[in-house]
């Protein structure tokens, strides 16, 4: 998207230099005008986005009072603590079920709405994108409630089925499936809605040619609608990536963690070790270990918008 | 080759159309089957909220049925709307969003305007770090900016933790990169036609901007203010982490935090707090799907 906006202002330049004249003047001012206008949001990355990011670095290598230079000594001291590695199996057990099924039910879910008649698709897509309009601290105490051990409304509807009292919370199994349903619930809206209007924009003729070669629904969305769609399922999948791998307000909320630790994931362990212990620099080593997971989603996400840019 | 083609689709095609309209028949059939059981999934969640709220604790205890009311009340709502407690979460939450909304528009509408419209030295880098800080999620900044408002507190004498204007700082770090985003794509799509003919016109390049580029790029403007409240309205970390005091709390961690507490449950109260912690959103949501949609589609949000 970069890349076109520039080719879009280089080529207004030189026509406008062409012009000349006063036109010459205000071309003169436009970098010191360009300069003022961008000022703030530069001081913004760089005081409170870029130098925390670098300051984490430092925090880091300090020792719990933040006196003494360790240099690796947090790493090394999480690297033989069984707890850390729990949460690092833990987060990405987390992070790709969560999005492996998010992506797979929007998907599902967008070919539904978008099969149905239009006039009807507006009041379904309304009533499916509820989930992500909610604020997340809020619905999860909804699902906290639904999953209360003694008056959980899901284990007396399962009763009638003759399912017993299930201990949504109370087992690390259970309570590992319940924080990846309830970001399935939150999360999967916005990839039926991204999802939806990728879909929109492939081109009937498209599905009519593939219909005249007798091509079944499944070839259908295997040769037409999943290669039209490759870059917006890339992106959307590595942002909800970033996104689920950084979650904090479900599983905070809904088990803080427990039972034992074992659905605490690298934002939870970084706010129980940083905040809550006040271990600052052991906890800014915990965050720490997101980045690279992220940086490779970022590049890729990078690479396919620009594509995507390109395209447009 | 082709005739042979045509004679042999031609006896076919009767029977053909007649299976692909059954076949369609069918597949709507299932597409609103399979909806009806999502949006009950979707929907499950908030409705028991809205059920519970309107629940006495004497009948969530007892063991009746829970998905239904059989003594509504709206003695919980009464009960929050007349706390002084929520009202102050309520204000807290309504100042730093209304604030950060502000700011941010403050902040990405001329940035944006600049980076779509003005090549300057380093507009493109610029323009993906924006969208790279964009990526950069609350988790990873909320240890290192405790300590760096720690220490400016320190410094200055100002006090900044523990207070809810800290907020104002640190919302436009998750507002700003996505505004100035999805801003630089609305502009971008203006015709150049438009601001050259402002040019010669004799405008300059502030009147550029606030003749032209913002009533043309109102929807994406509305967008993305509506990103920003939402963003901003729904922030749970930094306000856990920066505010420990109750009169400082926003919504979501007044709740949380007050309303839970010890092993007796409001269960009622803390439903109509979600709830109503929950309208907001839901209402301008209702209102405004188009541009809340479109936003969404237009930065590809984060999911």
């Amino acid at each position: 998207m970069a890349e076109v906006v520039v080719q879009h202002s280089r080529a207004a330049r030189t026509t406008r230099a062409r012009k000349g004249g006063s036109l010459h003047n205000a071309l003169r001012r436009k970098s010191t005008v360009a300069f003022f206008l961008t000022l703030p949001l530069i001081l913004l990355i760089a005081l409170l986005v870029l130098y925390p990011a670098l300051y984490s670095v430092h925090l880091s290598t300090l020792n719990k009072s933040m006196q003494k230079f360790v240099g690796f000594g947090n790493f090394t001291f999480l690297f033989k603590r069984e707890t850390f590695w729990m949460v690092v199996k833990q987060s990405c057990i987390f992070a790709i079920t969560a999005v492996i099924f998010k992506a797979l039910i929007g998907f599902i879910v967008a070919h539904f709405v978008h099969n149905i008649p239009a006039k009807g698709q507006r009041k379904w897509r309304g009533m499916l994108l509820v989930p992500w309009v909610i604020p997340p601290a809020m619905s999860t105490l909804a699902w906290l409630w639904l999953f209360d051990p003694s008056y959980s409304a899901f284990n007396y509807t399962l009763s009638f089925f003759g399912i017993g009292p299930i201990p949504w919370l109370g087992d690390a199994a259970w309570a590992r499936f319940s924080v990846i349903l309830v970001n399935v619930w939150y999360g999967a809206p916005f990839f039926m809605i991204m999802y939806l209007a990728a879909l929109k924009s492939v081109p009937d003729q498209l599905y009519e040619a593939a219909a005249i070669d007798g091509a079944n629904w499944w070839q259908r969305i295997w040769y037409v609608t999943l290669p039209m769609m490759r870059n917006i399922i890339a992106i959307t999948t590595l942002f909800s990536l970033i996104v689920t791998f950084a979650n904090f307000d479900i599983v905070r909320i809904l088990t803080s963690g427990g039972p034992l630790d074992q659905t605490q994931i690298f934002a939870t362990y970084a706010f129980r070790v940083g905040i809550e212990s006040s271990d600052i620099p052991l906890g800014a080593s915990v965050s720490l270990f997101m980045v690279p997971i992220l940086a490779v989603a970022a590049i890729f996400i990078l690479r396919d918008v620009s594509k995507r840019g390109n395209e447009a | 080759m082709s005739t042979v083609a045509i004679d042999k689709a031609g006896p076919r095609r009767n029977v053909k159309y007649g299976s692909m309209s059954r076949d369609r028949a069918w597949a709507l059939r299932w597409s609103y089957f399979f909806l009806v059981l999502f949006a009950i999934f979707s929907l499950t969640p908030p409705l028991y909220m809205l059920i519970t709220s309107l629940k006495t604790s004497a009948e969530i205890s007892a063991a009746t049925n829970p998905w239904w009311v059989f003594h509504p009340t709206l003695a919980n709502y009464v009960e929050l709307l007349t706390s002084n407690q929520f009202l102050r979460f309520f204000w807290n939450s309504a100042m730093v969003s209304i604030v950060v909304v502000i700011v941010t528009m403050v902040i990405s509408i001329p940035a944006a305007f600049a980076l779509a419209r003005m090549k300057f030295w380093g507009s493109a880098t610029l323009a993906t770090g924006v969208f790279l800080t964009y990526l950069v999620p609350d988790s990873l900044l909320f240890i290192p900016l405790f300590k760096v408002f720690a220490t400016v507190q320190e410094w200055t004498g100002i006090p900044l933790l523990n207070r809810w204007y800290v907020l104002l700082f640190i919302y436009p770090t998750l507002t700003v990169p996505f505004c100035t985003w999805i801003m630089i794509g609305y502009f971008a799509s203006i015709p150049k036609e438009l601001d050259e003919a402002a040019i010669i016109d004799g405008a300059s390049w502030l009147q550029t901007l606030t003749r032209i580029f913002i009533p043309v790029a109102l929807p994406g403007l509305i967008a993305a203010t509506i990103f920003a409240f939402t963003v901003s309205w729904a922030q749970f970390l930094y306000p856990l982490v920066f505010t420990t005091s109750v009169d400082q709390f926003v919504l979501p961690v007044g709740i949380t935090t007050t309303l839970i507490k010890g092993d007796v449950f409001n269960w009622g109260q803390i439903m109509s707090g979600a709830l109503l912690g929950a309208a907001p959103p839901l209402i301008i949501y209702a209102f405004l799907m188009d541009y809340y949609i479109a936003g969404l589609t237009a930065g590809a949000t984060k999911g």
